[in-house]
């Protein structure tokens, strides 16, 4: 309750600014500073003809396509990396490493193996979130407790056994934060690529309200990458975690 | 004869002497045996031989006649941090071993409630394992080490992270089920007390060597009481081996 006081009193506070900075005093340019009625129609607007929806559906199913594709990726990896000394000597320090280069920087590389594609966001999606995900795999796996692994080993488990009866629930919560992150990076990736091809989405919606001179579109489209994001970490993991952690008297 | 040690050396990587030199030792089937000794004096290195946690420098660990080389079922360990799997109840946890090794069902459920009534645990079965206290882990971990009838279960220090009193009541109710079971056992323990009121026979360990020091074969009619003098005159003459000094 008290949070929407706050988000009330900031809606309010925002649209006092406008009309004085920009219709009162006349010190901005209307296309320079977004207000909240604007925003309010720029939304009525983009739902009327139906384009915001379309577009933020896009980008979801790209978003959760690109994604499943990075936990598969990124956990397979991650399970190699872990098998082998020598791959978590040499290769996790380049993974580690190709993994701070911002996601924006693969969309020329995308563009020219696929072009203004969304095979070429996808691909985007994936390198921005794959190798995060491989490093979370990795570092679960390292943090399980050894007494888990002692005690599964003498109470005869093979190594099939090892990994889904033990190393697997004992690393979870682990796996669902470094799963948590990936889709942060996802979606963040995904924008980056969206922003710099043609396909429908948020992100192409966003540009063209640049095109536009439409600051309010622009700034609509900003508030549902934001609210998008949010649900999805807020709705899908942070549930997951919980309960994970709840249930094992953690939280 | 359950369990041979023959000549079992363990040295671990650069260090100079040897944790444990040229150990013999013989465990008959439905025999308890308790390895005491101070800190560092290998008795934990040992288990971990036994158990195929770790492989010896030279010398052999024989059960049943074969060479062990890795962990098994037929030589579960009890650890000292319980070892319970947090995201299994208690019951579950003390079916884990059964389901690895593919018992039907309803099998499963039958040996894990005999075994959890013997550690009087059968009321707190659908708990889980963060809701129950430290005796009570130990004594799930104990329920789910019996379910493997293991041809020699090995107990690495299992009341030291315990109470006194929960320590003390838990050793109660190990020798109680032991008698009921005459299940095989190797017991590691730093508390003479413990050795003299649970084994059979007890391998002291000499401090600091790596060596044993001597063999004890305790005569005492069970169950034992701790104020019992010869019970006390016992565990002196033991302690006294233990510190390498006299008291």
């Amino acid at each position: 309750m008290g949070f929407l006081l706050f988000l009330a009193l900031l809606v309010f506070a925002w649209q006092g600014l406008y009309w004085l900075g920009v219709e009162l005093l006349q010190w901005w340019k209307p296309y320079a500073l977004p207000s909240p009625l604007g925003v309010a129609k720029s939304f009525l607007d983009l739902c009327q003809d139906g384009r915001l929806f379309e577009a933020a559906g896009n980008s979801l199913l790209r978003g959760i396509a690109g994604y499943a594709l990075a936990l598969a990726i990124g956990m397979a990896l991650g399970i190699i990396i872990h098998q082998s000394k020598y791959l978590q000597k040499n290769l996790k320090p380049m993974v580690l490493g190709v993994q701070t280069l911002p996601s924006v920087c693969w969309v020329p590389f995308s563009i020219l193996w696929f072009g203004l594609t969304d095979q070429a966001i996808l691909f985007v999606v994936v390198m921005g979130s794959a190798f995060s995900v491989a490093i979370s795999v990795d570092n679960a796996i390292q943090n399980v407790q050894p007494i888990y692994t002692k005690a599964a080993l003498t109470l005869g488990a093979d190594k099939r056994q090892l990994y889904f009866y033990v190393i697997l629930p004992a690393c979870l919560p682990e796996l669902v934060a470094g799963m948590k992150q990936g889709w942060s990076f996802a979606w963040r990736a995904l924008m980056a690529g969206e922003v710099m091809t043609t396909s429908v989405g948020l992100g192409q919606t966003l540009i063209m309200g640049r095109d536009l001179a439409d600051i309010n579109q622009v700034m609509l489209v900003m508030v549902v990458i934001v609210l998008a994001g949010v649900i999805i970490d807020k709705c899908f993991f942070l549930a997951i975690e919980r309960r994970i952690l709840r249930k094992r008297g953690l939280l | 004869m359950a369990l041979v040690l023959e000549g079992l050396c363990k040295r671990f990587g650069n260090s100079e002497k040897d944790t444990l030199h040229k150990i013999d030792l013989k465990v008959e089937t439905g025999e308890f045996v308790c390895i005491v000794g101070t800190s560092g004096c290998g008795k934990s290195t040992l288990l971990n031989l036994v158990a195929g946690l770790e492989q010896p420098t030279q010398g052999r660990v024989l059960l049943d006649g074969e060479e062990v080389s890795k962990p098994g079922a037929d030589r579960t360990v009890m650890f000292q941090e319980h070892g319970l799997f947090p995201w299994l109840s208690v019951i579950d946890n003390v079916k884990f071993g059964m389901r690895l090794a593919g018992l039907p069902k309803e099998e499963q459920e039958k040996k894990a409630r005999h075994y959890l009534e013997m550690v009087r645990l059968w009321d707190y079965r659908d708990y889980p394992i963060h809701q129950i206290s430290g005796g009570m882990r130990q004594r799930t971990a104990l329920a789910r080490s019996l379910t493997m009838e293991s041809k020699v279960l090995l107990m690495d220090e299992p009341f030291s992270a315990l109470d006194k009193q929960t320590s003390n009541r838990l050793r109660e109710e190990l020798q109680r089920i032991w008698m009921e079971t005459k299940q095989t056992i190797l017991f590691i323990t730093h508390s003479v007390e413990e050795a003299v009121y649970l084994a059979d026979r007890i391998v002291v360990f000499a401090p600091d060597s790596g060596k044993v020091a001597e063999i004890v074969t305790v005569g005492l009619p069970r169950p034992r009481h701790v104020y019992a003098p010869e019970f006390v005159d016992l565990r002196h003459r033991i302690l006294e081996e233990v510190r390498g000094e006299a008291i």
